[in-house]
């Protein structure tokens, strides 16, 4: 059988008085793109870094691939991009590129280095010093940094803060590629909309703890029904798209005259805000359904 | 993407080395070999003067030539001595600056991060990191002695009696200071540590000075923690073993005027100096991957 991915059970770790995770379990399949979301401060970045080996949890136990995280096993299957990371600004792309090829033991050679600056649309720079580098250009560098040696898992931290829109597009597009590959990815976001288009599953985490977790539908869940009459808009919270035909009839059967009906469904943003204790503000007027 | 390429971890020696000499390219582009080579050069021209003026003077000194005092070699001595003095701060400073961030400051840079998430175990990398470090101190100082013998040489005609064994003491001495350098830049900020180290080494010659006081004085007591100090602190006993070993054949009164002057009276280490530094290294490396071991990044 194969080992999970990535595998948490249990897992704490207190710095001092701070308890960043409060007991986290979660597992990660082959080929599997899962999202984690949460808000700042809520743990997201020490469970990745966990999982990495740079540091040591308290309690519980991470498995990366089946081996111990920390481990060289598990160094090896692994590729990472922390939030905040720094390469040295006098080496070229291609020279970096080549340090990690050398530590990680990649038979890749040019070839390797030349194909991932091309996935990551740098490969008209392999001479640029990192340090004459955008801080878009140096993220998809530790993007391309990250795949050396073809990882079998991918943690991502924030891995399109620094990107404008296309640069984004560019990556949704690898992580697509690359779950068709059965790499699977870990991707710590706070860019909900990102994760809602391109994740398989998503953990909510706040307080140190998973808070909610699920495919992105399953986190939706339905937000009424708005139906437009003659005096505006009316809102039907409990409404499902079910109950639409029978609210429209009724008020019909009422006298109102109706222009347009909207199924309201909740997005992962509302599930998010919901999970983490700062639900969505209703609208004003909204009435049960009928 | 086409198939993934095969994937061999590297033993740690190959690891360490491949650290090691991303270390010294670091070192190559940054410009540091262009710096130390044109300062090096304005110092080994220094000395030259005063060592062409020292040998002038000695010249027409002729008085204690007739007590059996060669002023030749008194002078040679001394300044060869103030040489080695000059390179191991030398020495000591490039140690510091290629080490005292290692850790810590290229942790809190997120520099470390990136290569300790690969098959890399952390006493590998700062196996590296000190192996890139000493391998760029320990031939300066060598390179920068033997220029300074070798211009003695020529402008004095005086050559150490010993050549091998202060050009050792010297690059193991600025190795054990880039070792605890590289061991302090785990806990230390780098401006703390480059600090720490410092004043270890201010604290390592102001016991070589107790030393020689104690000497002069005859006292035990100050001798004993001279002693204790300059073995806790073995740079600074091996620079006063390298000092000895340039005088190690000079006898008679000659020798009473050497250790007179302001590098004499250095004590010998001997060989149990020389197993003592080589088991240091290996303690405060030990000391070292234990903290980094203990380490959130």
């Amino acid at each position: 059988m194969v080992p999970p991915a990535l595998s948490v059970t249990g897992l704490r770790k207190a710095y001092d008085s701070v308890h960043a995770l409060r007991g986290v379990d979660l597992e990660i399949g082959s080929g599997e793109l899962f999202g984690l979301l949460g808000p700042n401060g809520a743990g997201k970045s020490t469970l990745v870094k966990v999982a990495c080996g740079l540091v040591r949890p308290s309690a519980g136990t991470v498995e990366v691939c089946g081996s111990p995280a920390g481990s060289p096993a598990a160094q090896a299957a692994l590729g990472y991009l922390a939030e905040l990371f720094r390469f040295p600004d006098w080496c070229t792309a291609d020279e970096l590129l080549g340090l990690h090829q050398e530590i990680s033991g990649s038979a890749g050679g040019a070839a390797e280095r030349g194909e991932l600056l091309d996935l990551v649309e740098l490969g008209h720079v392999p001479d640029r010093r990192v340090g004459a580098m955008s801080k878009g250009m140096q993220q998809r560098l530790g993007l391309a940094q990250a795949l050396i040696g073809a990882p079998r898992l991918l943690l991502l931290d924030e891995p399109t803060s620094a990107l404008d829109p296309a640069g984004r597009h560019t990556v949704r597009a690898l992580l697509e590629g690359l779950r068709e590959r059965g790499v699977s990815v870990l991707l710590n976001s706070h860019l909900l909309s990102e994760v809602e288009l391109v994740c398989d599953r998503v953990a909510i985490i706040n307080g140190g703890e998973v808070v909610a977790a699920g495919t992105p539908q399953e986190l939706s869940h339905p937000g009424g029904v708005e139906v437009e009459t003659a005096s505006g808009w009316r809102t039907f919270a409990a409404g499902t798209r079910e109950d639409a035909p029978r609210i429209v009839r009724e008020l019909v059967e009422a006298g109102e005259d109706v222009f347009g009906v909207r199924v309201l469904t909740s997005t992962l943003e509302d599930a998010y805000l919901e999970a983490v204790g700062r639900a969505p503000a209703r609208e004003p007027d909204a009435e049960p359904a009928a | 993407m086409s198939a993934p390429a095969a994937v061999s971890p590297p033993g740690e020696l190959r690891s360490a080395l491949i650290v090691a000499r991303f270390s010294l390219r670091e070192s190559l582009r940054r410009k540091v070999f262009v710096v130390i080579g044109l300062l090096t050069i304005l110092f080994l021209a220094l000395y030259g003067l005063a060592t062409w003026q020292a040998f002038e003077a000695a010249d027409d000194f002729t008085g204690p030539a007739e007590a059996g005092v060669e002023p030749d070699v008194v002078v040679g001595a001394t300044l060869a001595g103030l040489a080695m003095f000059a390179i191991l701060f030398l020495g000591t400073i490039l140690a510091v600056f290629l080490t005292l961030g290692a850790v810590r400051g290229d942790a809190e840079r997120g520099l470390v991060q990136p290569l300790l998430v690969r098959p890399l175990a952390r006493r590998t990398l700062l196996l590296g990191r000190w192996l890139g470090a000493t391998a760029v101190c320990a031939p300066y100082v060598m390179a920068v002695a033997l220029g300074a013998f070798a211009l003695t040489a020529a402008l004095g005609g005086w050559w150490p009696d010993r050549t091998l064994a202060p050009l050792l003491a010297l690059a193991l001495g600025v190795a054990i200071v880039a070792a605890l350098s590289l061991a302090g830049s785990i806990a230390l900020a780098s401006t703390a540590n480059g600090i720490a180290v410092f004043m270890l080494f201010g604290a390592g010659l102001t016991a070589g000075l107790l030393g020689q006081i104690a000497e002069a004085i005859g006292s035990d007591s100050l001798d004993d923690v001279a002693r204790v100090t300059t073995w806790a602190l073995p740079f600074e006993a091996l620079y006063q073993a390298g000092l000895s070993d340039l005088t190690a054949d000079t006898v008679g009164f000659t020798r009473l005027a050497i250790n007179l002057g302001p590098f004499g009276g250095a004590e010998a280490g001997g060989a149990g100096l020389w197993l003592w530094s080589l088991a240091y290294l290996v303690v405060v490396g030990a000391i070292a991957v234990a903290a980094f071991g203990r380490r959130d990044l």
